[in-house]
């Protein structure tokens, strides 16, 4: 089976958050990148997993610059054979997923898996859009996935409960807490990263349909309110009097 | 020119994120000086789509929710029939699946998870670096995508009456189809709640959440746990919450033992009021509270089962 996973390049989950340029851009100055959690712990090892159990490939796929490059010898060291990096800043989400299209269109992936969202960005777009440019069905906040006998079967927490769902291969599918367990890389795996392919491709032209302009931080938060515990009763006097939320 | 709504009716009554779309869409056209029309699937009664607040309603009978490449050809299309300038879903499960297949079919500029109107610059906002920050989006393409946040705007329903027809184009076969549901407990789903009530490790155990679970019904609320709860089984999955399990936005937020790391502020900072019991005054939930109680969560939660009894008692 031919697996392919996207691996996007984001601030740390402890990174600040703070913007330059009269607030238009993040300022990522000294700040820590990360591969995305949803990419790594979920769609990555679960890739890696069905690869041990039934053979094939597992390439990861970038959009970004060269400064994403450590991020995905992190996937590398993780055990994915080989990645691609598309060579250009992401404009928006429909550009990565233009980019991602083009190099996967006839390249014969099984099953491309992407994170249910990126930390930053929060878009959940790039997986749908993805399927959509490459007319693919689409798995929408998988927890569990296997395939057997050419179908992949899914299961999703939507509304509170669990939807059990099939579909033939190939198709796109966007990961979610559940599907498996974090990885952490062992130095035999960090070695044999430094030297497994990294292709780097050019951009195919695709223009910003959307642009984010300005950045806001929210309001300082209003120092707490502190009730004593003898009296923690009042607490909920105060919810449904003062807050009115019960 | 006009504005598409899609959204779910199915169900006993729709949905509010249905009925926030609706309103949003109200806005805008009325704004643009356009109708409205919605876009849904299922079965609901006729007389039921008429009443909502659209000037028309177009329903497919034939497909369901599970295979979103069908939805986003029926949107799409419905989209192209009305000339709509602007394509308005929910971001919920479904919505944030079909959303970005209509934007990319249709070549649109979209704005995931927004939580305001356009400006009047035209720019909309949205959260980013997980509720951390927020971005105003500047969408550049003719038609517009956008896919609503639940619980960001007041529904102001009206009441409508809509010409209903149903939709006969061709979507295909469904590729993607459901095998089973299993249907979770009795419970309030913790997507939709609008009271939460969440614990952490510093219940010390699984056979203490009794206590969590109490106040949880007295509040009528959902419960939810921190992630190494989920991770320990003391738990199910599903009610972890945070960066890497559900965002949640509820009314109220009422955090027990949870330390408030920045990963679990995350997923849970969108709420309007967040009540922290922590036993450390240090503990740096305090600095995301509205209302905290420094205590031991053992003292502290029988004391708010009891008053919320009462309260249930008096209303
Ligand atoms: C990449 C990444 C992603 C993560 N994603 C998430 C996520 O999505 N969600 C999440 O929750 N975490 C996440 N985490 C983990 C997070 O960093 C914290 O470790 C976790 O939230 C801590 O859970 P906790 O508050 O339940 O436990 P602790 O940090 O152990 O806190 C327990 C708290 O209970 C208090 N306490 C103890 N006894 C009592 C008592 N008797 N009464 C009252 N209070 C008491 C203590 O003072 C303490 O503040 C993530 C971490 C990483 C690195
Ligand atoms: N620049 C990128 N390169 C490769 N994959 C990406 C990129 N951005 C997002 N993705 C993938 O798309 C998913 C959803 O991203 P988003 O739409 O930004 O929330 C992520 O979890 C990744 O799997």
């Amino acid at each position: 089976m031919k697996i392919l996973v996207l691996i996007s390049h984001v601030p740390d989950t402890t990174a600040r958050i703070a913007f330059t340029n009269d607030n238009t851009a993040y300022d990522a100055n000294g700040v820590q990148f990360i591969v995305n959690p949803y990419d790594e712990w979920y769609a990555l090892v679960r890739a890696l997993e069905l690869k041990e159990a039934q053979g094939g490939s597992v390439t990861t796929i970038t959009v970004g610059g060269a400064a994403t490059e450590p991020t995905i010898r992190k996937a590398l060291a993780i055990g994915a054979d080989d990645a691609v990096r598309v060579d250009a800043e992401p404009k928006d989400g429909h550009d990565v997923a233009v980019q991602v299209a083009a190099y996967a269109k006839d390249k014969g992936f099984d099953l491309v898996l992407a994170g249910k969202e990126t930390i930053d960005h929060n878009g959940s777009q790039v997986g749908p859009m993805v399927a959509e440019l490459l007319e693919l069905p689409f798995i929408s906040l998988a927890a569990k996935l296997d395939v057997a006998g050419g179908k992949a079967t899914a299961e999703r927490d939507v509304r509170g409960d669990v939807e059990v769902v099939e579909c033939a291969l190939p198709l796109v599918v966007s990961c979610a807490k559940g599907m498996a367990e974090q990885r952490i890389p062992n130095m035999r795996g960090i070695m044999a990263a430094r030297t497994k392919p990294l292709q780097v491709v050019p951009a195919v032209a695709s223009e910003a349909l959307s642009t984010s302009v300005k950045f806001e931080l929210p309001p300082p938060k209003q120092a707490v309110k502190l009730i004593p515990a003898e009296e923690a009763g009042k607490l909920i006097e105060l919810l449904h009097t003062e807050a009115k939320v019960i | 020119m006009s504005v598409i709504v899609f959204a779910d009716t199915r169900g006993a009554k729709v949905a509010k994120s249905a009925l926030e779309t609706l309103t949003y869409g109200r806005k805008l056209a009325n704004k643009e000086g356009t109708t409205l029309t919605l876009a849904t699937f299922g079965d609901a009664p006729a007389d039921r789509l008429a009443a909502l607040d659209a000037n028309k309603v177009t329903v497919a009978r034939n497909i369901g929710d599970a295979d979103n490449q069908q939805l986003a050809r029926f949107v799409a299309d419905v989209a192209a029939k009305e000339g709509a300038k602007w394509v308005i879903c929910s971001h919920d499960d479904t919505g944030k699946a079909v959303a970005p297949r209509v934007a990319a079919r249709l070549k649109a500029g979209e704005v995931a998870g927004a939580t305001t109107l356009p400006n009047e610059q035209g720019h909309i906002k949205r959260n980013v670096f997980s509720g951390k920050a927020q971005a105003w989006v500047e969408l550049k393409t003719p038609v517009k995508v956008v896919s609503l946040l639940p619980n960001s705007i007041p529904v102001e329903a009206a009441q409508g009456t809509a010409t209903v027809e149903e939709f006969t184009g061709d979507t295909g076969t469904a590729k993607v189809t459901v095998k089973e549901v299993r249907k979770a407990g009795e419970g309030i789903p913790l997507p939709e709640a609008e009271i939460v009530v969440s614990a952490g490790r510093g219940m010390k155990g699984p056979e203490n959440w009794g206590l969590v679970e109490e106040l949880a019904k007295e509040l009528h609320a959902a419960t939810a746990c921190s992630r190494p709860v989920s991770d320990m089984d003391w738990r199910p999955h599903h009610e972890h919450v945070g960066q890497t399990g559900l965002a949640i936005r509820p009314n109220l937020y009422i955090a027990i033992g949870i330390s408030g790391a920045i990963q679990h502020l995350a997923g849970v900072n969108g709420s309007k009021v967040i009540c922290v019991i922590n036993n450390d005054p240090e503990a740096p939930f305090f600095k995301a509270a509205d209302y905290g109680i420094v205590g031991d969560a053992f003292q502290v939660l029988p004391k708010l089962i009891e008053a919320a009894k009462k309260l249930n008692a008096e209303k």
